[in-house]
């Protein structure tokens, strides 16, 4: 595309002695330039819309100590999820059997079915999801399961600290030591959302 | 028979007009771009389908990093707010606080990562030194609550006004934290806020992924 007039210069000469000053062309070849302009518009482009963040509403319930004013839970309508150490998640339905029978090992990409199934086999106006994050949980594991609630259009769900026996089964769990032996049984959660 | 002479054109096209076109749009783009401040907390933070955008006025931000430190900061938009928040904690913890040291909370881009006691030192600080030292993060404990009194401060400033709460966390902060910073908000009644996330795609098949797909006009299938 470069384009250089020489026809003016180079090998004919006019006459002995002559020299004819070359004439150079002024015209540039813009290509390039406007190469450059076009990425640095896509740059700019991108720059500004890719770091918009978004937000995800969460409303808290009020800590009530009235027993009445807490929100029940029905017990086979319930699903408790907790959140363990290195992306593992534990959940078990209802009330957690003493020996710790029913509660299963999951991770994050197969909770979703899980949700599904029990949402699937509960009555709407009965079904809750109880969120336990462990202290060895993080905060993606937390938006997650939240994230996964909006997903799966769960209307209730509660997020709750663990119970000290809870603990000691997912440790078990973890280790793969013996289930202690259960001091009270788990009782149904207040502060639902 | 004379042969007709077809005129060779040049294939080269006159550049100046697309170059004058692409230089004002950058020159557009580079004038209109606000760049991300260069944020002195690096967090990383999970993503969700959430596609409601984060709001970026009156906000006050409780960050956590991925050690689980929380610390506070309110957008600069609302600079009388923050001169009440940083007299009002002044006040309420008897900080001792000269004028001098609260335009270390009142310069744009500052955060507060401290426990109050390294409150006075901390403000001294010029701006390019906050990053560089060792900040603990203010103490979010149930027995030691400070974000308490940031958040208390926060809703005396921006009484009668809109605050908009947010809580941007780290993907590798871990559950205790977030506790305590949920303990501080519930403390204080603020039982609404919203948490930043990164936006994702909403997994197809689901319940939400067949409400957003949903033909105009259907009534959602009972469930």
């Amino acid at each position: 595309m470069a384009e250089m007039d020489t026809s003016g210069g180079g090998h004919q000469k006019k006459g002995p002695g002559v020299k004819k000053s070359k004439k150079l062309s002024t015209r540039v070849d813009l290509t390039p330039m406007v190469d450059l302009g076009f990425l640095l518009i896509t740059f700019f482009i991108f720059t500004t819309t890719m770091s918009q963040p978004t937000a995800m509403k969460l409303f808290l319930p009020k800590d009530t100590e009235k027993p009445e004013e807490q929100n029940k839970v029905k017990e086979s309508g319930a699903l408790s999820i907790l959140l363990g150490n290195n992306n593992v998640v534990y959940y078990y339905e209802g009330t957690l059997a003493p020996d710790g029978s029913n509660l299963k090992t999951t991770n994050y990409k197969e909770i979703r079915n899980v949700i599904i199934d029990k949402k699937k086999n509960t009555k709407p106006e009965d079904f809750v999801v109880v969120i336990k994050p462990g202290p060895d949980s993080n905060y993606k594991n937390i938006v997650d399961l939240l994230d996964e609630m909006t997903i799966n259009e769960v209307k209730r769900y509660a997020m709750v600290d663990l119970f000290p026996i809870e603990r000691q089964m997912m440790v078990a769990t973890e280790t793969g030591q013996p289930m202690p032996a259960a001091a009270q049984p788990a009782a149904a959660q207040p502060a639902a959302r | 028979m004379p042969k007709v002479k077809v005129p060779r054109k040049s294939t080269a096209v006159d550049m100046t007009a697309m170059c004058d076109v692409a230089f004002l749009l950058l020159s557009f783009f580079i004038l209109t771009t606000k760049f991300k401040p260069d944020e002195a907390l690096a967090v990383t933070t999970p993503k969700s389908v959430s596609t409601t955008p984060a709001e970026q006025k009156d906000v006050v931000m409780i960050t956590m990093d991925d050690k689980g430190k929380v610390y506070f900061n309110v957008s600069d938009d609302a600079s009388p707010e923050k001169q009440t928040i940083i007299d009002e904690v002044d006040k309420q913890k008897a900080l001792g606080l000269t004028a001098d040291e609260k335009k270390g909370f009142l310069r744009a881009g500052s955060f507060i990562g401290v426990p109050f006691s390294q409150m006075k030192s901390y403000l001294k600080l010029p701006a390019d030194q906050v990053a560089k030292v060792d900040k603990p993060g203010i103490p979010v404990d149930s027995a030691n609550n400070e974000l308490q009194v940031w958040l208390r401060a926060a809703q005396t400033a921006f009484k009668g006004s809109k605050m908009n709460l947010l809580v941007k966390g780290d993907n590798q902060a871990k559950y205790p934290a977030f506790k305590g910073v949920l303990d501080a908000l519930k403390r204080n009644d603020l039982l609404k806020f919203q948490m930043i996330t990164d936006p994702e795609g909403v997994p197809p098949g689901t319940a939400l992924y067949q409400k957003n797909n949903a033909p105009r006009g259907s009534q959602p299938a009972a469930q």
